[in-house]
């Protein structure tokens, strides 16, 4: 009759067991954090007296998994990005025009003289001399195609080149495009994850969303602006030959130049070479320094084909100008006074020793490749969080209570074995939630409440038919029996639509919803698990005890 | 004694009226959508972009003078409302600033935040802003696609699985009471003007989970019930199966109830709106899997000989009309 066997019991506690331990660390949370922080912190070098005595707050053989406090708990800066990926195309547009007047200066006899011609961003066009020439021009400048490394654009060149009139127009590929797209998003995670890094805060969420979107997450930042501030920049160093100074933002900048402002000096305009002899890429350190007057600067230095780059270019041009541009601003524009072979400089400008760092950290990193648009930004102070959280705190322990002696009040000795099982169930959905890492959001907290609620619902379910079996008076044996059978197909009837609805919310949403489809979907299959095994092993160890000749539920 | 919220044997008729209980959640349903569409909902920054700026203070919030020291920075529709709570300590005054999404601008602007909050400091030189947060239009419009794209995916995916699990006219009853739920639901939230932001969506699909929790257990027993008296009528075994399990949609209302009052009047004002939602979802989600769910059922018939046999009974007459 009421059987269980010998190893789904141990099964069953065993389950328990393990859920309580993996929850056990969330009942601690400061020492463990501590604990966990020192730990990180040691591995990191910092192993201080501090450290050690903070790793020694939480023993090294228990779990140490902890259930991440959403933003919205703990406070700090949430950004959404979108990675304006037509920025690579100009600038790939840009570095083209040199590589094809060199492919064609050799051939002058056939095209004559080349003229790069005005022309949309993310196209090149080529004006040739002599028409007759040009299936020889486009020959020449096909050739400088380069197949795309991707997997999808099989025999697919990064560029296409075709001829308007004496016009040669070059401009990439779809699937180059596709191709950059990719690599340019990949890259700006990168490049926004090592800047993260660098400030060092605390388990930050930097996650890729869709094609072109980086969802950025920070606890513990003061701000949105903040964050914005350390990852906002492109950082886009360039170092361009300069034709002009002026004073004038809209005089004509002749074709393959353009005209900068000035980041000192208001009102000073300098038209640059748009193609840049060095870029920030080649970079391989940057460091706060001073420059010989005591000012804030930064030393930079490249490495070898950039050195070379560098080196050629300062020994052909001694006595020229040439500029040193930041996000397309020009920091400073000196003379070149010699011939720089070793690769190494220093920019100076009017910094602060803060910007100076700043910059340098921004160069060190590496710049973001593309410029970032925010879509969305939210600051939650930690007074806020912490308000939540103690608000949180109170509202689970007065519905857990009123629940728990709700359902004793209802089903006496059942309703206690019912709050065996929901004690476990909340236990479980801890230890679940540390142990997947999820983090748990302010309706996180509200789906692990509305659980508390539900979760006695299949307890409700069994009970409620076992008094109906008992009144067809088979014995309490059989009613139990009975009532866990019968009562099975409308609970996980009624579960499975619930958690398609948690996977639904899972999947479609983001941040706090998700983070309260997780603690539902968690705390249905905790409760489906309590209320089918846990309340009906412990059933079954009373019964097996005092063997009751009437029960009442 | 045992705590009883139902008496044992109840044999309330709840079909006597259906077409009037029919009627009137028709009745309310429409009314609901009227005030949707003549109203509308105040939608949150989520949905419509802007930004939502939450400040305290030690100082009372004076509406008037928070408004007078924004008016000067020109910046659109700007609703200033002071947030009260149970859980607020003396020395703190708390508001909701929402301003608008700014023309022509998809990105927020730092400067925009900054010169409110700098207005703001010089009215109240305590004032701390505890949240900030923005969302540019582009992304609340996607936002507002993606979650009503989740409710339909969750209503179709419950359509099919319980047409999978009983048969076509259940199914329809079903998402006929969520439908119901879900328009009540958002008929509420346009009446009293309640926030209207994301986590209400998550608000929305939960009661969609719980009251077809609900409705499968009324359900369930319907479907043992057609197996049991083959040959009652429609209607006396629907009121059967929903007197049987009168009891247990009580106590799971109430326990849930229970819980989440706790919630509503201790869990701060952060997610009352979103703790509101789901109270009225329990409530409209219980009365519509008897009243919606179960008269849909009567008003589509079902199919009554079950030729499965029923696993459960082991009943051996159960092939006996196939």
């Amino acid at each position: 009759m009421l059987q269980i066997d010998l190893w789904k019991r141990i099964l069953i506690w065993l389950t328990c067991a393990v859920g309580l331990w993996l929850a056990m660390p969330n009942a601690f949370y400061t020492n463990v954090e501590r604990h966990n922080d020192a730990i990180q912190a040691i591995e990191l070098g910092a192993d201080t007296p501090e450290n050690q005595a903070d790793r020694g707050l939480w023993p090294e053989w228990l779990p140490s998994g902890l259930v991440n406090l959403g933003l919205d708990l703990r406070g700090g800066a949430h950004l959404l990005a979108e990675v304006q990926v037509e920025d690579v195309y100009a600038a790939r547009m840009d570095a083209a025009w040199p590589e094809i007047r060199d492919a064609l200066r050799p051939e002058r006899a056939t095209v004559g003289t080349i003229r790069l011609q005005p022309s949309a961003e993310d196209e090149v066009r080529v004006r040739i001399s002599q028409p007759e020439g040009m299936p020889r021009a486009l020959e020449i400048v096909r050739g400088l195609a380069r197949p795309v490394q991707t997997l999808t654009g099989v025999g697919a060149n990064d560029i296409n080149v075709r001829a308007e009139g004496d016009l040669i127009v070059v401009t990439l590929s779809e699937e180059e495009k596709l191709a950059t797209d990719e690599r340019t998003v990949q890259q700006s995670l990168e490049i926004i994850r090592r800047r993260i890094d660098e400030v060092g805060t605390r388990e930050p969420t930097i996650q890729r969303q869709g094609a072109q979107r980086i969802l950025i997450q920070v606890p513990g930042i003061g701000s949105a602006s903040e964050l914005k501030e350390i990852i906002g920049t492109t950082a886009q160093l360039t170092f361009n030959p300069v034709v002009t100074r002026g004073t004038d933002p809209e005089a004509a900048p002749g074709i393959g130049n353009k005209i900068v402002p000035s980041l000192d000096e208001a009102g000073v305009f300098y038209t640059i070479e748009a193609a840049p002899v060095v870029t920030g890429e080649e970079l391989v350190d940057a460091q706060p320094a001073f420059d010989q007057n005591g000012r804030p600067a930064v030393n930079f230095r490249f490495n070898t084909s950039g050195a070379r780059k560098f080196g050629d270019y300062t020994a052909e041009n001694i006595g020229s100008p040439f500029a040193i541009v930041l996000d397309d601003e020009v920091v400073s524009a000196p003379t070149i006074q010699s011939h720089i072979p070793g690769g190494s400089g220093i920019i100076t400008g009017q910094f602060t020793v803060e910007e100076s760092t700043n910059l340098a950290v921004l160069l060190r990193a590496g710049a973001l490749p593309a410029g970032l648009e925010f879509l969305e930004e939210r600051t939650i102070g930690p007074e806020l969080g912490q308000d939540s959280i103690d608000a949180g705190k109170i509202a689970t322990i007065v519905a857990f209570a009123a629940v728990l002696v709700f359902m004793f009040l209802s089903y006496g000795l059942f309703g206690l074995f019912a709050n065996v099982a929901l004690i476990i169930n909340i236990g479980l959905i801890f230890g679940l939630l540390s142990l997947i890492g999820a983090t748990l959001t302010l309706p996180g907290i509200a789906g692990i409440v509305l659980t508390v609620g539900m979760a006695v619902d299949a307890n409700v379910l069994i009970f409620e038919r076992i008094r109906e079996e008992l009144k067809t008076s088979k014995g309490p044996a059989r009613a139990i029996e009975l009532g866990y059978e019968k009562a099975l197909s409308a609970i996980l009837d009624a579960n499975i639509t619930t958690f398609i609805t948690a996977t639904i919310l899972f999947a479609m949403g983001s941040g706090p919803v998700r983070g309260f489809a997780i603690t539902l979907g968690l705390g249905i299959l905790t409760s489906v698990f309590t209320a089918i095994f846990v309340t009906r092993l412990l059933v079954v160890m009373w019964f097996e005890r005092r063997r009751p000749k009437t029960i009442e539920v | 004694m045992r705590l009883r919220l139902v008496k044992q044997g109840t044999n309330f008729d709840f079909f006597k009226r259906w077409k009037l209980w029919l009627g009137i959640s028709g009745l309310m349903m429409v009314v609901a959508f009227a005030s949707f569409m003549i109203q509308g909902l105040n939608f949150g920054i989520d949905f419509r972009g802007g930004t939502t700026i939450r400040t305290e203070s030690a100082q009372p919030v004076d509406i008037g003078v928070y408004r007078d020291a924004i008016a000067v920075l020109e910046l659109g529709d700007v609703s200033i409302t002071e947030v009260f709570d149970p859980t607020f300590g003396p020395e703190q005054n708390v508001a909701m600033i929402r301003i608008q999404a700014q023309e022509g601008q998809e990105a927020v602007t730092p400067e925009i935040i900054a010169s409110v909050e700098s207005a703001l400091k010089t009215v109240r030189p305590d004032i701390k802003f505890v949240s900030v947060e923005s969302v540019g239009p582009k992304v609340s419009g996607e936002l507002i696609q993606t979650a009503a794209i989740a409710v339909v995916l969750a209503i179709g995916a419950v359509l099919i699985y319980i047409w999978l699990r009983f048969e076509w006219q259940f199914a329809l009853g079903a998402v006929l009471a969520l439908v119901h739920d879900v328009i009540l639901t958002i008929g509420v939230f346009s009446e009293l003007q309640i926030r209207f932001d994301l986590a209400i969506i998550a608000a929305l699909l939960t009661i969609v989970g719980y009251s077809l929790n609900d409705t499968v257990v009324v359900f369930d027993r319907v479907r043992e019930n057609l197996r049991k008296y083959k040959k009652r009528p429609l209607n006396e075994v629907l009121n059967i199966s929903i007197n049987e399990t009168l009891s247990r949609t009580f106590m799971t209302s109430v326990t849930t109830l229970l819980a989440l009052i706790a919630l509503f009047v201790l869990g701060g004002d952060v997610i009352r709106g979103f703790v509101f939602a789901m109270i009225w979802g329990v409530i409209v989600g219980t009365y519509s899997s008897i009243f919606v769910a179960s008269a849909a059922l009567l008003y589509l018939g079902v199919k009554r000989d079950w030729s499965k046999p029923d696993a459960n009974a082991g009943n051996q007459y159960a092939n006996i009309d196939a």
